[in-house]
């Protein structure tokens, strides 16, 4: 009896509370709870090309990303500005959301923006990026211009760690046109790659890493008749010196 | 247990009669100079590390915290048994301290032993806020000593923390000057043949996984009490006396091998209980674990303090002599050491990679890859109820199977029951004595009674070393519901690390009884070190109502997800309305 007083008046102290309790808890809105937010820039290649038929260009390769691990907004530029010319052979603008889509690959959607000397183009972007076994980085978009024509980019890179300061980079760019888009010279099948290997020092951190290196530049098939058609090479080599810069 | 309970109770009650150990802190900027560097960063009192918080076991802590920056601010007392609402946490014990204002915390003192304290506020404790904690017992301790010392280590950074967090979200190799390079290639090539060295570069490349990838952040200096090695904080001794020497890592991210060349340490204490004496030549400190070991030199000469990180990329060093200014020999580093095929062990359940690991559970379905036998001693490992007595017999035992030819592993075969069979990681003493393990840790005197656990909680430990993701059951922080336990159980928690990472795992508020095997002799710690490719038991006794903190104490994993709040139901609530209290008290809430 006196305990089952007790285990009452027990319970007559405890119900009310209860909910008082569970209200009194203080919510995790410190900024623990939220998605880490990250961002970053870089230029993978910023750079001076010098040609074997003494062409000058100013070259970059650029990225900057802003979002959390489960969405990404992402900038991707890449330049080829001809200094004596003073015309931009390539300029090139990607707005990308980018989403991973396995432990080691994202699926990347956006646009495409080029505006070189010549006609502009606007593209649909769609790719994946990420790390391949044996630590390949390789990224593959697949386009779809303005104008109807779809052409597809595959760009693969390796690092080589001759010490963990001095790195030799292994990159391969290659274009491939599933039709023909002759008002920019590019003709279907396989149409370019660039293909470059370039010594890197790192200086700062990894946020500045002066680089030299070789940069070979080739068209096919189409393209590369377009081009002679056009007066211009369809091979080049270049010595290249630059830095590779990263915030 | 009703008793332990009762005890519990009256424990709580008693320190308001008691005298009260009152302090005030301020949380400022500060610059930190480690020798080697000069860093802003975040102190107490105008300094990092903070003071050395002194109390006696029985007595009401009493706080007050002023927040001098511009930002909120938190302490936890980390390995404190106190209200929840007293533990610091922003977010889950109580709102935080708001810039400019000032929180009292108020708690009775119901343990003794070496501990610390540190901010909870986003990577303030990374940034330098953090300070040591030394309580005293009301009675006789187990061992004598005539003088002591705090060792407080960190891993000062000349980064801000909020920059390294992002420089590994961006690339988690960032900071690791210790990869593989083409030189280790021709090296390895000269000592094992071309093809066996190829061979173990395409079974981690396939897996994209780094055999250097021991510690994440590198390029600090190691500090001991707020001085790098340049520096040498130096504790003075007369020869023949016992010193107690309290270490305590605070570093962010960094373990460390600590030894005093020319001295034994006699282990006495482990994250602030006393354990039965084990002296040894060197041990491991893990992130946020404190050791008390005395030491007694007999003559007049300086005496290293060695503290060598995990990863060998830094280290820390202080000097114990009869007089100011003596130095003794600062040993060179050793080499790093490499995970090996062992320390992935774990991760058979993930989707890395080709090799076929999937399924672990029937071996015999394995294809007979080189992974296969590695798996094989890791899932022993896993078997295994008590690591500890299972020593003699894990020995040695998985390397019979294990194909050489493919696989390039350490020499020397150390092993360490609490370290993957094989591992890379398993530590041995510069001189080739004894190094502390788990498996030694013996408690002085129990705790809690034995009982059994009324249930078991499996945490898989598990991340994203490409993404620098970390998370807990493949769930990370941001996703996941709170951990719920019942007030009065005693709940086994299974780790499984299926990480190539060791993580420091640090429950908030109640005590972690590690199981070595040795039932009621358990040592009662607050952080447990789960190494790759190992499965680790700890026991709570569920006694503080209220809600926690528990999470991986390396700062960055904390951040990107290896975290998890736990909700104790129901108990008594005299423990809420003490808290309550002091929140009006304090903050504007």
């Amino acid at each position: 009896m006196k305990n089952l007083t007790l285990t009452a008046l027990a319970l007559a102290i405890v119900v009310p509370s209860a909910p008082t309790w569970a209200s009194d808890m203080p919510e995790d809105t410190s900024g623990r709870k939220d998605a880490l937010t990250v961002w970053g820039v870089q230029f993978e290649e910023l750079e001076y090309r010098y040609s074997d038929d003494d062409e000058e260009l100013g070259v970059w390769n650029g990225d900057a990303f802003y979002g959390t691990d489960d969405l990404k907004f992402r900038w991707l530029g890449k330049g080829e500005y001809a200094i004596e010319e003073q015309a931009y052979e390539q300029l090139e603008n990607q707005l990308l959301v980018q989403t991973p889509i396995s432990d080691f690959f994202d699926a990347k959607a956006g646009v495409r923006i080029d505006t070189p000397e010549g006609p502009d183009r606007t593209y649909a972007v769609l790719g994946v990026a990420g790390l391949a076994p044996y630590w390949f980085e390789v990224d593959a978009s697949l386009y779809v211009s303005d104008e109807g024509d779809t052409s597809a980019e595959f760009d693969a890179e390796y690092e080589l760690l001759l010490t963990n300061h001095l790195i030799l980079t292994a990159g391969l760019d290659a274009t491939v046109a599933f039709s023909e888009d002759r008002e920019i010279g590019l003709g279907k099948g396989l149409s370019s790659t660039e293909t470059g290997l370039r010594l890197s020092y790192d200086l700062i951190d990894r946020t500045f890493s002066p680089y030299i290196g070789v940069v070979h530049e080739r068209k096919y098939g189409d393209t590369a008749d377009f081009a002679k058609a056009e007066g211009g090479g369809t091979e080049d080599w270049f010595a290249v010196i630059g830095a590779r810069v990263g915030f | 247990m009703k008793k332990v309970l009762w005890a519990g109770a009256l424990g709580l009650l008693m320190p308001v009669i008691a005298a009260a150990g009152e302090y005030n802190i301020t949380v400022d900027r500060v610059m930190i100079d480690t020798g080697d560097f000069v860093k802003e960063g975040i102190g107490y009192n105008g300094a990092s590390p903070g003071p050395v918080l002194r109390f006696k076991e029985g007595e009401t802590a009493k706080i007050n915290v002023t927040n001098n920056l511009d930002e909120a601010t938190s302490i936890h007392w980390h390995g404190l048994i106190l209200p929840f609402e007293q533990d610091g946490v922003p977010g889950i014990s109580f709102p935080g301290i708001p810039a400019g204002e000032t929180f009292t915390y108020e708690f009775p003192v119901v343990q003794s032993g070496t501990y610390w304290f540190h901010s909870h506020s986003g990577f303030q404790e990374p940034n330098g806020a953090y300070g040591a904690i030394v309580i005293e017992p009301e009675g006789r301790e187990p061992f004598r000593y005539n003088r002591e010392y705090v060792i407080q280590l960190t891993d000062k950074h000349p980064h801000d923390a909020n920059r390294i967090m992002r420089n590994l979200k961006k690339m988690p190799d960032y900071y690791n000057r210790k990869q593989q390079t083409v030189g280790d290639f021709f090296s390895d090539m000269s000592n094992h043949g071309f093809m066996t060295t190829l061979q173990d570069r395409l079974a981690w490349g396939d897996m994209r996984m780094m055999k250097a990838d021991v510690e994440d952040v590198q390029g600090f200096t190691g500090l001991i009490n707020g001085k790098g090695p340049d520096q040498n904080w130096t504790g003075l001794f007369e020869p023949g006396e016992r010193i107690r020497l309290r270490f305590i890592n605070s570093s962010a991210m960094a373990y460390f091998d600590i030894r005093i060349p020319g001295l034994e340490m006699t282990v006495v204490q482990a994250d602030g209980n006393n354990v039965q004496p084990v002296t040894v030549d060197e041990f491991r400190i893990g992130v946020a674990e404190t050791y008390d070991v005395i030491v007694r030199p007999k003559t007049a000469e300086a005496y290293t303090i060695f503290a060598e990180s995990m990863g060998r990329s830094g280290y820390a060093r202080a000097t114990l002599a009869p007089e100011e200014g003596m130095e003794g020999a600062v040993p060179d580093l050793r080499e790093a050491p490499l995970l090996t095929m062992a320390d992935m062990g774990g991760m058979h359940g993930m989707d890395h990679g080709s090799m076929d690991m999937s399924d672990s559970s029937d071996m015999s379905d394995m294809d007979h890859s080189s992974m296969e036998s590695m798996d094989h001693s890791a899932m022993e490992m896993e078997d295994s109820e008590q690591p500890g007595s299972d020593m003699e017999s894990m020995d040695n035992s998985g390397m019979a199977g294990m194909d050489h030819s493919s696989m390039i592993m350490p020499e020397g075969g150390a092993s360490d029951p609490f370290y993957a069979e094989g591992s890379g990681l398993v530590p041995v003493a510069a001189n080739g004595g004894k190094f502390l393990s788990y498996a030694d840790l013996r408690a002085q005197k129990p705790l809690y009674e034995e009982r059994e656990p009324t249930r078991e909680i499996e945490l898989r430990l598990t991340g994203n070393m490409e993404r620098y993701t970390w998370s807990i059951n493949g769930v990370k922080y941001e996703d996941a519901e709170p951990l719920k336990l019942q007030y009065g159980e005693r709940v086994r928690f299974k780790f499984v690390n299926e990480t190539m990472m060791t993580h420091p795992m640090h429950l908030h508020g109640m005590w972690s009884i590690l199981d070595v095997g040795a039932g009621q002799w358990n040592p009662v710690k607050h952080t447990v070190s789960v190494q790759p490719g190992t499965t680790v038991y700890m026991e709570t006794e569920v006694d503080a109502p209220g809600q926690w903190a528990f999470h991986c104490h390396l700062s960055y994993h904390a951040a990107s997800g290896m975290f998890r709040k736990v909700v104790v139901e129901g108990g008594p609530d005299q423990g809420n309305t003490v808290g309550i209290k002091a929140e009006q008290d304090g903050g504007d809430a």
